[in-house]
């Protein structure tokens, strides 16, 4: 698309009067007008594109319920709202920023191509601070993933019990968990806590996972580790609620040294008053044996969406920040701005299929 | 129906007044509220239409007002609904299918314990 | 033989050639001023260099694989071995991914579309052609990595890449995949420069129903190029990252869906058969036109047959998956919906023998092969309606039977089209006249080969000859014998296409502005045009009104009256 946007840009060696018209078009608003049909049927394909991607979703959390809403625990609802905030803002940005080239204001055009190029800058932060969440606990796309299984056997044994414990961790403490610190959402109940130990990143959460290394490395087996964590799991419920939230998940107690595993887990979710029982809490022995199996798919289809999404923000940083340079250079006025209008089409898309990300991933019901 | 390129008669493009780029971007934090604010209602298998309706308004905003669709040619509109309507008829197929087959390849224990 | 002296005499356009006498061939020189040209004819000239090879690579790897069958037959003498069966098995593959994703798919529309089409608008260029242009890089660095898989790697999953095998095979899966990856965006770019193109720069008086018949077939494969490739492009990534990371999603092991990737594969790569019939379709409808020297019969009913087919197009891709374990509902769902796909397809035969009738119709070569085309898309099209009905697809599924109906569209029909469009556009393309003698002998040697390889497959198929096997019984031996007989005579017919091609080039006669009287604007300008493709606005009027062009025995082409022109539009207008 950056050729397109060039094209559009192509001073052409036509002999018209116009400095932008290409010289197999007649009248600068013809060349307009083809540039814009041209970026349409382009995106018309990355819908398409993306769309492969949206049915591969559609049909796995179709088939497999559980294991999605299972897996979406990971996810930080409030980062991810933070991002569409983000990412909706330097959509106006975007906006704005035609608006002042239409208008010949080249100070303002220019402040807004920059802010929409930060926007982008802190979508992938944001991103970033995520992705790290994630891979801090094996959480990776594929093979590497702590819930991969092969032949029927974790692949990642000693990965495993850290995952699931992170996971039902949060699923039980839900977005308060992991949200608090950063989201700047009004509505957080965690939001004065001083401690919010899970939050991806902070220094508070690695102490919590290092004090959960003694389990995986008291009991070897992973089978014994597993059970013993999940049977772990019912203890935070009570710790959280007083009693029983929910029958069928409520294991026997665990022994004291259980206990002591998970102190952090307890200490740190139990300041956390629950404010929503809407969801349901699905924990690691929730699932059947073969759903277990499949956990890791969630977290595949995860990495490929916001990857490939990822991606195409770089390329549209990319583009915009070609489009600061060449406004820099005073090249855009009333008469020329086509390649930001078209540049702005694209970053908008990416917008656009954000919006759709969001709710499917991180809002999960 | 015909384009042919004489009939430019509308300019280079709608300039849109601030109001309207503010007054949308209001209405879609609006709406990103709203969409994660109704997740803490249980509405039951809505929730997930809910949420995609919801999403459907936003993308339409910006659709509509951030890339001008509204005061753009027909014709940009309809690639972008007909790029949507291949979507669903290739996503409806396909989950149709799997839908219809899945009972015979799903082992017994993948029965669900509690539904979402 | 043709002194052209009065340019009047060229063809009635005597400002259409460019002072000096050059044209867009010679118009610039040096390598660089073609690797980095922005024309479209130049992009289409450098783009039928490369497909032809992709053909002749395609090509040559059938003539291997039909040896092979045949040396089978005769097993003292060349037995069977494993190693010999890897081969077979990589030679088919090869064949089939190369001719599918570098022939077939781009020869009709990235050749002559991109050649023809700007001229038959009346433009200078297309709307984007430094897309134009990038879209040829892209093939050819796909090209590059089927090169590689030729050369380095193997290949051995069939063009289809079907999973699982095609997760688990050692060979080179992830290259093959990313090669047709990249030759997907070029695709998507011509389509969408074709799409923009004929939007926004049809000439003054050119509404959509006075556009050649070709150019709304280009703009209905357009697009299916844009909105089908996307999807084999996720599906490729798809491939990829569950060969290199692992995923999962088409390994029912760990809860995906191998029947998933072929409504993933299929959802492109029944659409794409459209890509590479629509366009031979539009050229049929052409020559139909100009060699009855007749109005199209029909004109609004093929335009929309077109739209219909490809919209129809996305809607049959389970047919291809009726004995994968797709449901029985979705079996039956697509099933009818094939069989409405005959429905405009026989519209367009139909109003091209229904063109015929009562016309004046001259048996030069392209006409030949547009009658080759009715006589093996008819047999290819009927035998498609037997594989869409359910309880025979079952029993024809993967047997020879389905290697032949698609060979009779793939080949028989989209490759005689490609033939007879490339032989009418020559005189344009090149300015060169070529032998007319020869140009009819390769023809029946590649009608009568083609049949010969290619019938007694359907009867091979329907005794149960399956598909892709390197073995068979002693029973089908003298079926693949034949059938290999015949493919000798269609390649001997092909090369005698491309000696001919050549030949004319250097000892072609001059070819006037118009040869064949038609009546579409690239036949307003000179052979070959100049640079900029006219130097006068060419008259826009009823593209199949061919009754202005008048014979000149003298150039032996036809001359414009424009007069003669402007007085039969309007008498068609009252």
């Amino acid at each position: 698309m950056t050729s397109e946007n060039e094209h559009t840009g192509d001073t052409g060696h036509g002999d018209n009067h116009h400095p932008h018209l290409a010289h197999h078009f007649e009248t600068p608003a013809q060349q307009f007008e083809s540039g814009k049909l041209g970026m349409w049927v382009f995106l018309a394909t990355e819908i398409l594109m993306f769309g492969g991607l949206f049915c591969a979703y559609a049909i796995y959390r179709g088939n497999h319920q559980d294991v999605f809403l299972y897996g979406y625990g990971a996810l930080d609802k409030m980062w991810g709202a933070t991002n569409t905030v983000v990412l909706l803002a330097s959509s106006l940005t975007m906006a704005w920023a035609v608006r002042a080239a239409q208008k010949g204001q080249q100070k303002l055009l220019i402040g807004m191509l920059i802010a929409t190029f930060m926007g982008g800058v802190g979508f992938m932060v944001i991103k970033g601070v995520e992705y790290k969440a994630k891979w801090d606990h094996h959480l990776f796309p594929g093979t590497m993933n702590a819930f991969y299984y092969e032949g029927g056997q974790p692949k990642h044994p000693e990965a495993l019990p850290h995952a699931i414990e992170y996971i039902d961790g949060r699923n039980l403490g839900g977005e308060a968990h992991g949200g608090g610190g950063h989201a700047p959402a009004g509505h957080e109940p965690a939001e004065d806590s001083p401690q919010h130990e899970a939050v991806p990143g902070d220094d508070a959460h690695a102490a919590e996972h290092t004090s959960a290394e003694p389990a995986s490395a008291g009991v070897r087996a992973e089978q014994n580790a597993t059970a013993h964590l999940a049977s772990a799991s019912p203890v935070i419920v009570q710790a959280v609620y007083g009693a029983p939230a929910d029958v069928s998940t409520i294991k026997p107690p665990a022994s004291p040294a259980d206990m002591g595993v998970n102190d952090a887990v307890i200490d740190q979710a139990g300041e956390v008053s629950m404010p929503s029982a809407a969801h349901t809490q699905i924990l690691w022995n929730d699932l059947s044996s073969d759903q277990q199996k499949k956990v890791h798919l969630f977290f595949g289809i995860y990495f490929l969406m916001t990857g490939l999404h990822g991606l195409h923000v770089l390329i549209g940083m990319v583009l915009i920040a070609w489009l600061i340079l060449k406004a820099k250079k005073g090249t855009f006025g009333k008469d020329y701005f086509a390649p930001v209008d078209i540049g702005g089409l694209y970053w908008h898309l990416v917008d656009l299929i954000w919006i759709f990300l969001f709710p499917l991933l991180y809002l999960i019901h | 129906m015909s384009h042919a390129h004489t009939n430019d008669d509308h300019g280079m493009g709608h300039v849109s007044p601030i109001w309207m780029l503010l007054g949308v971007f209001a209405l879609l934090i609006f709406f990103t509220v709203l969409t994660v604010a109704v997740t803490y209602v249980d509405l039951g298998p809505a929730n997930i239409w809910v949420a995609l309706a919801v999403a459907v308004v936003k993308g339409a905003l910006v659709g509509l007002y951030f890339m001008h669709l509204r005061y753009d040619s027909p014709f940009n509109s309809l690639i972008l609904v007909s790029a949507f309507l291949f979507l669903a008829v290739f996503i409806g197929l396909a989950l149709m299918d799997t839908g219809e087959y899945q009972s015979n390849i799903a082992p017994p224990d993948s029965v669900r314990p509690n539904s979402g | 033989m043709s002194v052209i002296q009065d340019p009047v005499k060229v063809g009635g356009y005597g400002g259409q050639q460019e002072p000096g006498g050059t044209n867009y061939i010679n118009h610039s020189k040096g390598i660089m001023s073609w690797l980095l040209t922005l024309d479209h004819k130049r992009i289409g000239l450098m783009y039928m260099i490369a497909v032809l090879g992709a053909f002749l690579l395609g090509g040559s790897l059938a003539v291997v694989l039909r040896t092979m069958l045949f040396m089978r037959a005769a097993p003292d003498v060349a037995p069977m071995t494993p190693a010999a069966q890897d081969l077979y098995n990589q030679v088919f593959t090869l064949h089939g991914a190369v001719l599918v994703f570098m022939f077939i798919i781009p020869a009709v529309p990235a050749i002559l579309g991109n050649i023809v089409l700007p001229l038959m608008l009346g433009a200078k260029d297309v709307a984007f052609p430094r897309l134009n242009l990038l879209s040829w890089y892209c093939y050819m660095v796909g090209g590059a990595f089927f090169l590689f898989v030729l050369l380095n790697g193997r290949l051995d999953t069939g063009w289809t890449f079907y999973t699982p095998y095609s997760t688990s095979s050692t060979t080179s899966v992830t290259a093959a995949t990313l090669g047709a990856f990249v030759l997907g965006f070029s695709s998507i770019l011509t389509g969408l420069n074709f799409i923009a193109t004929i939007h926004m720069l049809r000439p003054a008086g050119m509404g959509w129903f006075r556009m050649p018949l070709f150019l709304w077939a280009l703009y209905a494969t357009s697009i299916i190029q844009v909105l089908a490739t996307p999807v084999l492009a996720i599906t490729l990534l798809l491939l990829a990252a569950e060969r290199v990371l692992g995923v999962g999603i088409f390994d029912p092991a760990m809860g995906g869906d191998p029947v998933l990737f072929q409504h993933f594969f299929w959802f492109y790569s029944h659409p794409a058969v459209y890509i590479m019939i629509l366009p031979a379709m539009g050229i049929i409808s052409e020559l139909m036109a100009t060699f009855c020297r007749r109005q199209i019969f029909g004109y609004s009913f093929i335009a929309f047959s077109s739209i219909a087919i490809a919209l129809l197009g996305f809607l049959v891709w389970g047919h291809h998956m009726f004995t994968s374990g797709q449901s029985a509902m979705t079996n039956a769902v697509f099933s009818l919906i094939t069989f409405s796909v005959a429905i405009p397809s026989a519209i367009k035969v139909f109003n091209w023998l229904a063109t015929m009738y009562k016309g004046s119709i001259s048996l030069a070569t392209p006409m030949l092969y547009a009658l080759a085309f009715i006589w093996l898309f008819t047999i290819g099209g009927l035998t498609g309606v037997f594989l869409g009905a359910l309880s025979l697809d079952i029993m024809a599924h993967d047997t020879y039977f389905v290697v032949a109906h698609f060979h009779y569209v793939m080949v028989g029909s989209m490759l005689t089209a490609f033939i007879g469009g490339m032989y009418y556009w020559w005189p344009k393309m090149f300015g060169k006249m070529y032998s007319e003698p020869v140009a009819k002998v390769a023809w029946f040697l590649i009608f009568v080969g083609f049949n010969l390889t290619f019938f007694i497959q359907f009867i091979a198929g329907s005794q149960g000859m399956p598909r892709r096997y390197a073995d068979f019984l002693p029973e089908f031996a003298w079926y693949h014998q034949f059938s290999t007989v015949g493919s000798y005579v269609l390649a001997i017919g092909l090369f005698l296409v491309l000696y001919n091609w050549v030949h004319s080039l250097f000892a072609g006669r001059k070819a006037p502005q118009n040869p064949w009287g038609g009546n579409t604007l690239e036949w307003h300008t000179s052979s070959p045009p100049p640079h900029e493709n006219f130097t006068e606005d060419p008259h826009v009027t009823d593209p199949y009104q061919m009754h202005a062009w008048d014979y000149d025995e003298s150039i032996d082409g036809y001359v414009y009256d424009k007069a003669k022109a402007i007085e039969l539009d309007q008498q068609s207008h009252h």
